[in-house]
């Protein structure tokens, strides 16, 4: 079998495979820093207790599904307080009871949600209660 | 072979209590299960208990209305982030002022004065018992509740309009643009939309699960709306209906409106 301008597809190959690997090239070594998220608004300060509705390592986890657990509540059941599994009740609301503890949400959500590259669309609707202040 | 007199009776005493049972389990079984399944009251989030009705309806006494009033539409409005983009064709309202002859079309005729047809009514969503919005939205994102409010759950309306097609009485608005920039004084008590979802009245259903009537009903100073339990002979909206001639908009088109007019 003949190859038939093999120099120039091979030199080709070449320069694709390089170009397409340059970003793994250019980020090697380089670690991007977890975020740091702060906890320390004036609300969380004030609790003796800093739990969150549920253990932190299931809001880690699990946030998302217990705020469209939440949301199905409220909008479609028209129930509106959230008993946790210690059982305490919360009122749900997201930018009533989550953002009361959280009101940094720029430092808090944001900084995570840009590290994990997730775009909530809660925002579109749902107010920032610093910003509207 | 016949059953003997001893057979009948264990027969019919067996079946009596048999007819009286089913009825028992599925009333301890609804009580048991109620606080979940209809979210009532374990802790109410708010000062008062929160409102609830087997019904909801409102009664509009328009005679009351006066000339150029639009207190109901600006408490509203306020109250639920509703944008004002400031041109016809973009118009987003829950409530609004509408001539009688357009609101009652049939009923409208040459002899009537003047004056009358020109007069003004609110008019918002009727909380339909039988809601075509409903019935047409692909996505269950407006359906309606046990106590008859017609909700949206703005998280899941794609933005198709199928339900403004529906509506016979033009009580939704689609935010064909970004509506926050339009929003006069944000609320930060209620959500606003966004840009391609279909908004509407909602009977104040935030407002009543906090223990307050709706916000148009409680700023009229004519009282000219009212607002209550349908099923509740004692209610304000059942006492004003029980006296007087009201008439629903449409009433032909078989969708039930919960909204009835006095004029």
């Amino acid at each position: 079998m003949k190859l038939y301008d093999g120099g120039k597809i091979i030199a080709g190959i070449v320069v694709f495979l390089i170009v397409a690997s340059v970003p793994f090239w250019y980020g090697r070594g380089k670690a991007v820093s977890p975020p740091d998220l702060k906890l320390d608004t004036p609300a969380i300060e004030r609790l003796k207790e800093k739990l969150c509705v549920e253990p932190a390592p299931y809001m880690r986890a699990n946030h998302m599904k217990l705020l469209s657990a939440w949301r199905e509540s409220v909008v479609r059941e028209g129930n509106r307080s959230y008993k946790a599994t210690d059982g305490k009740v919360y009122k749900i609301s997201l930018t009533g009871t989550c953002l009361e503890c959280h009101s940094n949400k720029d430092k808090f959500c944001d900084r995570c949600h840009d590290y994990a590259g997730a775009k909530p669309a809660c925002w579109n609707c749902h107010i920032i209660p610093e910003e509207v202040r | 072979m016949a059953p003997t007199r001893r057979e009948f009776l264990k027969i019919a005493g067996v079946s009596a209590v048999g007819l009286v049972l089913p009825p028992l389990a599925t009333l301890t079984g609804a009580q048991a299960g109620m606080p979940a399944a209809g979210g009532v009251s374990q802790t109410a989030p708010g000062p008062l208990p929160a409102l609830r009705a087997k019904r909801w309806a409102m009664a509009v006494d328009a005679g009351k209305c006066p000339p150029g009033c639009r207190d109901c539409i600006t408490a509203c409005h306020l109250a639920h982030n509703v944008p004002d983009f400031g041109n016809a064709k973009d118009d987003v309202h829950w409530i609004g002022l509408e001539r009688v002859d357009h609101v009652f079309p049939a009923e409208i005729h040459s002899r009537l004065p003047e004056s009358f047809k020109r007069l003004s009514v609110p008019v918002l969503c009727n909380h339909c018992e039988n809601p075509p919005c409903v019935r047409v939205c692909p996505t269950q994102a407006t359906f309606q509740r046990a106590d008859g409010i017609v909700m949206m759950d703005y998280h899941r309306c794609i933005g198709c309009r199928f339900c403004m097609a529906a509506c016979p009485y033009g009580s939704r608005s689609m935010n064909y643009r970004d509506p926050r920039p339009f929003i006069p004084k944000i609320n930060a008590d209620f959500p606003t939309r966004t840009r391609g979802v279909v908004e509407k009245c909602n009977f104040c259903e935030e407002g009543l699960a906090r223990g307050i009537l709706p916000a148009c009903v409680t700023i009229c100073k004519e009282k000219a709306l009212v607002f209550g339990d349908l099923e509740d002979p004692g209610s304000d909206v059942r006492r004003l209906l029980d006296g007087r001639f009201s008439i629903r908009r449409r009433p032909d088109l078989g969708t039930g409106p919960q909204v009835y007019y006095l004029l």
